[in-house]
């Protein structure tokens, strides 16, 4: 049993602790946003933030996050209004199959708190998820947009 | 990907839609009125494809399938254009495939591939669209006791010009859906339209932000268990035997099953204990009569192919060999492109409840149809016992289109558990060892040239595998594959855009036991390779511009050199590029519409690509939404450079040797060129979209490099060059 704070509530999870913090999330506590993409941290779509940081659930076990706030992305927008980050997103129309999406969101979410006013040079570094429709150009475009907003 | 489309005709729609009125309802003992169609909300069908809600809300239906490539929202502007309803009120949803059975396929064709979503439905939808607003009209007129020619409709009013009087869809929709459908409804003139060729929002965003969107593998049913699941590596291999005792005691675990002939599953109360107890699990494969094959062998049965007497002709005039012969000149190249995975970013995964009269599936697919033939085989019950329920899909790029594998896999496992709804997901690692891959395929091109270097004569020569041998052996004409030859063919929605003096395009169908499928754009994808990239070396070795030289081919084929003009303008094609900066071309005809880029790079350290920026074009016929196109082109362009620089799946011992992201890499947004599209409908012609465009950026970004470096490169991926993409 481990207890869990997601979005400002706590759940208890009856997992091993070394259940990955994404599964956990999925099955336990029944939030779905979170994606499955690959398991081994590279393609970003499981991104959560961790006490604010952007962190790949998939590789992350439950007992690292005890005592943490978990933020997932049904957390991110707060009293009905959209993150200005999920707002750029609808304003350039972004995702396409969106999958990847969630991911996405978190990580450039977590991006903007540590660089407010991003250059390409910082969201090529900072921003390494895959998208296999291939939404870069518009995710560039919405992370400057939500950087201004 | 092409997959073949059984022909709708007009008449069997509108015999459809009459005849619904006796028909199946979508809702279940909706206690109205007799002779309507009724949503499941009560609210009545006026044709198939159109609900109006009393509160004026409209309820397009949608038979293909959305996968991000924007067709739900481009097929709900072909409808409303011509129903003439406020777009702010309308929403959409999938028919199934059962119901569209029951109604004799009143919905058409659910099949999403060969970027046929938007054309090959165009006019049917459109005609659900006119026919419904038609009706409408005239529930209003009989109202009015007024002609209805005297009426007509615009956001959802309706108006009787003569008196001003107005009225709306809502209110008129029950009497409207009581009438007899109209035929032959005049569709509207092209420059009429108001909603097709606008870039409207897509439709589907909002849940896709917030985590809302529920993807297949999202699914939740009461009492569901969780599947994970291990087929034999070795394609044609089996399941010898597994020790279930193993991990039977494992948390969670509930049953440890085969599944067919060559898989095994173990299922639980959660996912991520079925396959950590699969991990655990003992499995003794008899890896059959493939388990020596590799890379290295499939090579030299391609290779041989290049020069087999036996071959399928696929485009032919004049003497191509005896003018090589004779030739002055003489180019030759071989080229190969190897075997990918789709790699969608959910893995495959179906749901399935099956009792022994109900077998129920919920599954992400491109189509509806061959999510329901799969699942009536595999449960071995009748139409009207089975249903499939599509979920959204995150990406198919055409794994999902032709191959139901995971449904069957799904209904076998609930079989062995009846009235237990099971989910079965796919581990990254299966969905690449068990793709449907992009067959592989080799070419040999010579050309020939007169001594005043005019290209008189061009062999090409394909040797590979062939999609439609593996997966629609009907659909070959006497043993030829015709979608090996993409791109090359002298007419139709695949037509070369060159004419040589003497042509021979031909295929040595070489096939494997590694299973080919569709994959975002196929055989058009190597073969633009192939054709452009050698058209390059033809140029250079005449001692000409790349531009000029194909001009010279192509007087014949206006819309291909337009694309290709429109391209080499815009990028100043001619004019010097910025200090260290090299450009190349590239045109295809692909899936009905005319498209071209130009890229241009820089090279660092002779092996490092930037791709700068990439100009495109697209000549599609009609652009529904031209915001949409635009994504379109600039994503295919991810799937096309990743394929291009990082992926190849290997045969080693019969089996794949990639299993995940870190063998298999994607592009990241760092590595993103800067995409101009040039969108350039032409008009009179419907061509896809969601696939033309990814075939002309691996081409352009090859004959870049060799404008930088003057080195050729003739096999794909890069890397296995020593070539990254930064």
């Amino acid at each position: 049993m481990a207890r869990l704070t997601i979005n400002g509530r706590t759940s208890e999870v009856d997992v091993d602790p070394g259940t990955p913090l994404l599964w956990a999330i999925r099955e336990q506590v029944g939030l779905t946003g979170t994606k499955y993409g690959c398991g081994i941290a590279l393609c970003g779509s499981c991104t959560v933030h961790l006490d604010g940081a952007a962190v790949r659930s998939c590789v992350v076990p439950v007992s690292a996050a005890v005592g943490k706030q978990v933020t997932t992305i049904e957390g991110l927008a707060s009293g009905g209004i959209l993150h200005k980050v999920q707002k750029a997103w609808l304003d350039h129309d972004v995702p396409q199959c969106g999958y990847c999406q969630a991911g996405m969101i978190m990580a450039v979410a977590a991006l903007l708190k540590s660089k407010p006013r991003p250059t390409d040079a910082d969201i090529d570094a900072g921003i390494t998820n895959i998208c296999r429709c291939g939404t870069f150009q518009q995710v560039r475009e919405a992370v400057h947009a939500a950087a201004k907003a | 990907m092409i997959t073949k489309a059984p022909k709708i005709d007009r008449r069997s729609f509108l015999i459809g839609t009459a005849a619904v009125g006796g028909g199946l309802a979508l809702g279940l003992n909706i206690p109205f009125g007799g002779g309507v169609v009724r949503a499941q909300d009560g609210s009545p069908e006026i044709t198939a494809w159109v609900v109006i809600r009393p509160d004026d809300k409209v309820v397009i239906r949608i038979a293909r399938s959305e996968m991000g490539q924007g067709t739900l929202t481009g097929l709900a502007q072909m409808v409303a254009e011509e129903l003439e309803c406020d777009w702010s009120k309308v929403t959409t949803e999938y028919p199934t495939p059962g119901q569209s059975v029951a109604r004799k396929r009143v919905w058409g064709d659910f099949s999403t591939g060969g970027s046929r979503g938007i054309r090959s439905s165009e006019e049917y939808v459109r005609q659900g669209g006119a026919t419904a607003r038609t009706m409408l009209i005239q529930a209003a007129a009989d109202d009015w006791k007024v002609p209805a020619s005297e009426c007509s409709a615009a956001n959802s009013v309706i108006t009787h010009r003569p008196s001003g009087r107005t009225t709306t869809y809502g209110k008129v929709a029950e009497a409207a859906a009581k009438l007899t459908p109209p035929t032959n409804v005049p569709l509207k003139d092209p420059k009429d339209w108001k909603l097709i060729g606008k870039s409207v929002k897509r439709l589907d965003t909002m849940d896709k932000l917030t985590g809302a969107q529920v993807y297949g593998a999202d699914l939740k049913l009461p009492g569901m268990l969780n599947a994970a699941i291990k087929d034999c590596p070795v394609f044609g291999g089996k399941l010898k035997s597994f020790e279930a005792a193993k991990v039977k005691g494992m948390p969670g675990v509930r049953h440890v099953v085969p599944v067919g002939e060559s898989a095994v599953a173990v299922v639980a109360d959660t996912w991520w204990q079925a396959k950590t107890a699969l991990d655990a699990l003992p499995i003794v494969w008899d890896e059959g009569p493939n388990a020596k094959v590799s890379s290295a062998t499939i090579a030299e049965m391609l290779k041989a192919g290049l020069d087999a007497d036996q071959a399928f002709v696929a485009n032919q005039n004049g003497d191509a060999k005896g003018t090589i012969r004779g030739a002055a000149k003489k180019i030759e190249a071989v080229y190969a492109y190897p075997f990918q995975n789709h790699a969608p970013m959910e893995p495959m995964n179906a749901t399935a409840r099956y009792t022994a009269d109900r077998c129920e599936v919920w599954v992400p697919t491109q189509n509806g149809e061959g999510a329901f033939a799969a699942t009536l085989a595999a449960s071995g019950l009748p139409a009207d016992k089975c249903e499939v329920y599509k979920i959204h899909p995150g990406g198919g790029f055409g794994r999902r289109v032709a191959h139901h594998d995971y449904v069957t896999q799904a209904v076998l496992i609930a079989k062995q558990m009846p009235g237990t709804p099971v989910k079965l997901l796919w581990t990254r690692e299966e969905d690449m060892l068990h793709g449907k891959y992009h067959p592989v395929m080799q070419c040999k091109l010579v050309g020939a040239f007169d001594a005043a270097n005019n290209l008189t004569g061009l062999h090409m020569r394909l040797s590979g595998q062939s999609i439609l041998s593996d997966v629609r052996p009907a659909a070959l004409q006497e043993g030829k594959d015709p979608l090996v030859f993409q791109g090359l063919n002298p007419a139709g929605e695949f037509a070369i855009g060159y004419s040589v003096p003497n042509l021979l395009i031909d295929h040595a169908m070489r096939n494997t036991h590694v299973p080919p499928g569709f994959w975002r754009g196929v055989n058009i994808n190597q073969n633009a390779i192939f054709l452009e990239c050698f058209m390059d070396e033809l140029a250079h070795a005449a001692g000409q511009d790349a531009l000029e030289f194909r001009r010279k081919l192509m007087s014949k084929h206006p819309k291909h050199l337009a694309v290709l003009n429109a391209v080499a303008d815009r990028a100043g094609w001619g004019k010097p590029a910025p200090q260290g900066v090299f450009r190349g071309l590239a045109q295809m005809m692909s899936f009905n519409s005319y498209v071209a880029a130009c890229a241009e790079i820089s090279v660092s350290g002779g092996n490092k690509i930037k791709v700068r920026r990439i100009v495109a074009a697209t000549d599609c016929g009609y652009a529904v939404n031209p915001a949409q196109i635009e994504r379109q082109i600039a994503g295919s362009f991810v799937y096309g450079l990743s394929g291009l620089f990082m992926e190849e799946c290997t045969v080693k011992d019969g089996r794949i040797e990639q299993t995940n992201f870190n063998t298999y890499d994607s592009m990241r947004i760092a590595q993103m060129p800067k995409v101009e599209s040039i969108i350039m409908p032409s008009g009179g012609f419907w061509g896809g979209v969601g696939e033309p465009t990814i075939c002309v950026a691996a081409p352009a970004v090859l004959n870049a490099f060799f404008a930088a470096t003057g080195k050729r490169i003739r096999t794909v991926p890069l890397k296995n060059h020593g070539i990254t993409l930064v």
